[in-house]
């Protein structure tokens, strides 16, 4: 049956419910001042600084910005993935896993919670499976490493895991190899292969991005069905409002390195306080007759290079709201007002 | 008479194998396609990855052989003319790539790989290319001191708009562009589409628009096709896409497609089941398999792409 527009958006995903109006659970994941730094040939760059967020358990935060803005970092340091030859974390940061520093951390604890209480997606399906294994083999291996379970009892749940995810005919599929899957399968495998050991934490970078829309569709339906089920918490990064305003609680945007808004998902979308995260949304080319082929809003000039960061405000260049004290001095992010910080002197949409 | 009109266009690329390195089977890639394009207009082409719409426009420019079928450029065949005889044609007609930094020269200055297609088309006398590599850049939105940078030192969307550039250097009249805002930050994707804009109006162009992204395609052309498995399974103006899309197909791109407004959020359409192979295609509609509307009919007998009403065509036994 063909569905008319007005009718499948009156079905809700998940009702919006303003957390303010909840009590809060603890939270799983509480960052605190990361600052992450890389080394390079042309001397030290800060690629994140003093970002902060809380992520609790059944929520799902969406982290959205630009490519080089820093979203990608945010999420290897927390897995503390990034290499330690070229990279130094700040002694301030602090990364505190269900009450564990993750940021000061030794490899054996890290390795005993990665890829069991703290999972993680990759982008790219292909690059995170190895091609010579097969599907079965690769999530068997998790769970020997991370589980007691005999080799019977791993069979049947990664079978139980494969079906979880949509696969069809998992017994079959177990015996395969990557290539022989399409992209949006492997996608689904790699999502399994992080759900096995139950973690309590899901760190998406990206998951869709290299995914068709209908794809898209049933791995955003899974994270969804994840939380609700499991009260796994999520962090999902991605570049696409879209999949922020479908799925997300709350939402952090990120500049050059830096948070700039963070808020619940509907106030932002609503009325956006920083001037790049109203920029970034008035240049989604918008549905309907009135809008076709109208000019996009655009932001003009690029994002500043980590190398050359202006002293001031870090969007002065492409902000047309810019007045003497953005270029002088760096504004920095305000207390929390209804769930919502802004680092702007300027915030428009102020209630 | 249209600038361009395409009838019947197939493509099957041969699958080698076996002791005698014989054809063992064919992937069918494109198949049957017939659309025309007015100077002057936008045409979109919509669908899923491996639906056929690059092989269509590398097609249409002759950077594939098509199987069988005709593309006819102001009326006149192009599909057996020999390179000599194509190359006046191929000045008139330029694409325009997604990935623009693997489509330049790593080791060749921008301002060269411009210059070069001016020099070799012999656009402009040779002491005026230097104005007119001059003026183009000026025209993209490229400061004409970058033109002795290379490919690496600019960001995706100047790199973007350097493609455009070299695109628009012989004075094409029509113009295939490629997912060219898909590998775009959506900031960078509004300056190019305002360009593309501006430059279609600026240098009269006619366009076809490829792009996965039913949004960009929504938004920028004037009509699109939407293609499945090689076919098209609708072709419609694009002023109201929500309103006015009948193909099951495309009402599930539309459903999937997520809106970027939290008060508007909506179950996801989900579309159950994998496309088919396209070594062996489905006797009936090639959607059949993951179609809610699906009958007997739809199994056993292709749908033809019927005329609705003025340039809506459906190809569907049940709407």
């Amino acid at each position: 049956m063909r569905s008319t527009p007005s009718t499948f958006e009156l079905l809700p995903i998940a009702p919006f419910m303003p957390h303010t109006t909840m009590p809060l659970a603890t939270p799983l994941l509480d960052v605190r001042n990361l600052s992450v730094g890389f080394r390079t040939d042309r001397g030290d760059v800060t690629a994140i600084e003093d970002v902060s967020f809380q992520v609790r358990p059944g929520e799902i935060l969406g982290i959205v910005g630009e490519s080089g803005c820093g979203k990608s970092v945010t999420s290897r340091s927390i897995m503390r993935l990034l290499p330690e030859r070229n990279s130094f974390v700040d002694s301030r940061s602090e990364i505190l896993f269900d009450g564990v520093n993750l940021a000061q951390a030794d490899e054996s604890v890290m390795r005993s919670i990665r890829g069991n209480r703290i999972a993680m997606i990759f982008q790219e399906p292909m690059t995170a499976l190895n091609p010579v294994f097969t599907i079965g083999w690769q999530l068997d291996e998790a769970l020997k490493y991370h589980t007691k379970m005999n080799r019977s009892e791993r069979r049947t749940h990664v079978v139980e895991m494969l079906r979880t995810v949509d696969i069809p005919h998992p017994e079959q599929r177990y015996r395969e190899y990557p290539h022989q899957l399409s992209g949006g399968m492997r996608q689904r495998v790699v999502i399994a292969l992080a759900l096995c050991c139950g973690p309590e934490l899901l760190l998406a970078d990206e998951p869709t991005t290299a995914l068709d829309v209908t794809i898209q569709a049933q791995i955003l339906r899974l994270m969804d069905e994840l939380r609700k089920n499991s009260d796994t918490a999520v962090v999902l990064i991605t570049h696409d409002l879209g999949v922020i305003a479908q799925i997300c609680d709350r939402v952090i945007v990120m500049y050059a390195g830096q948070i700039v808004e963070t808020s619940e998902v509907q106030p932002l979308f609503a009325r956006p306080q920083h001037p790049y995260t109203k920029a970034l949304l008035e240049s989604i080319p918008q549905p309907g007759p009135d809008h076709h082929q109208a000019r996009l809003p655009t932001i003009d000039g690029v994002v500043p290079s980590l190398f050359e960061l202006p002293a001031g405000c870090r969007f002065q260049d492409r902000c047309p709201y810019k007045v003497e004290q953005c270029v002088t001095e760096q504004p920095r992010l305000s207390k929390e007002v209804h769930m919502r910080k802004v680092r702007c002197f300027f915030p428009i949409n102020e209630s | 008479m249209p600038l361009i009109e395409v009838s019947d266009l197939v493509k099957y690329f041969p699958v080698r194998g076996g002791v005698f390195n014989r054809v063992i089977r064919q992937v069918h890639a494109v198949n049957g396609v017939s659309f025309a394009i007015e100077k002057g207009e936008i045409l979109g082409v919509v669908g899923e990855s491996g639906c056929g719409k690059s092989t269509l426009g590398k097609l249409l420019i002759r950077l594939l052989e098509a199987t069988a079928g005709q593309v006819l450029f102001r009326g006149r065949d192009i599909s057996n003319l020999s390179s000599a005889q194509l190359m006046p044609i191929r000045r008139q007609m330029q694409m325009i790539f997604q990935d623009p930094h693997s489509s330049l020269n790593p080791r060749m200055t921008v301002g060269a790989a411009v210059r070069e297609m001016l020099a070799f088309h012999e656009i402009v006398p040779k002491q005026e290319i230097r104005a007119e590599v001059d003026e183009l850049f000026s025209k993209v939105g490229i400061h004409t001191d970058s033109k002795e940078k290379y490919p690496h030192e600019f960001s995706g969307g100047q790199k973007q708009r350097v493609g455009i550039a070299r695109a628009l250097a012989v004075n094409p009249e029509f113009i295939i562009a490629d997912e060219p805002v898909s590998a775009l930050d959506v900031s960078i994707q509004a300056q190019v589409l305002n360009l593309l804009m501006d430059l279609k109006d600026e240098f009269d162009l006619t366009m076809l628009f490829i792009s996965h992204d039913l949004k960009v395609i929504d938004h920028f052309c004037d009509r699109m096709l939407v293609m499945y498995l090689g076919f098209v399974v609708e072709e419609m103006p694009c002023r109201d896409i929500h309103a006015d899309a009948l193909h099951p197909y495309t009402r599930a791109l539309l459903g999937a497609n997520p809106s970027a407004d939290p008060t508007q959020r909506h179950e996801l359409t989900v579309l159950e089941g994998e496309v088919p192979s396209p070594y062996d295609l489905p006797v009936g509609c090639p959607f059949a398999a993951r179609c809610e509307l699906v009958t007997q009919q739809c199994r056993h007998e292709m749908p033809p792409l019927v005329d609705r009403e003025s340039g809506h065509r459906v190809a569907c036994w049940e709407v």
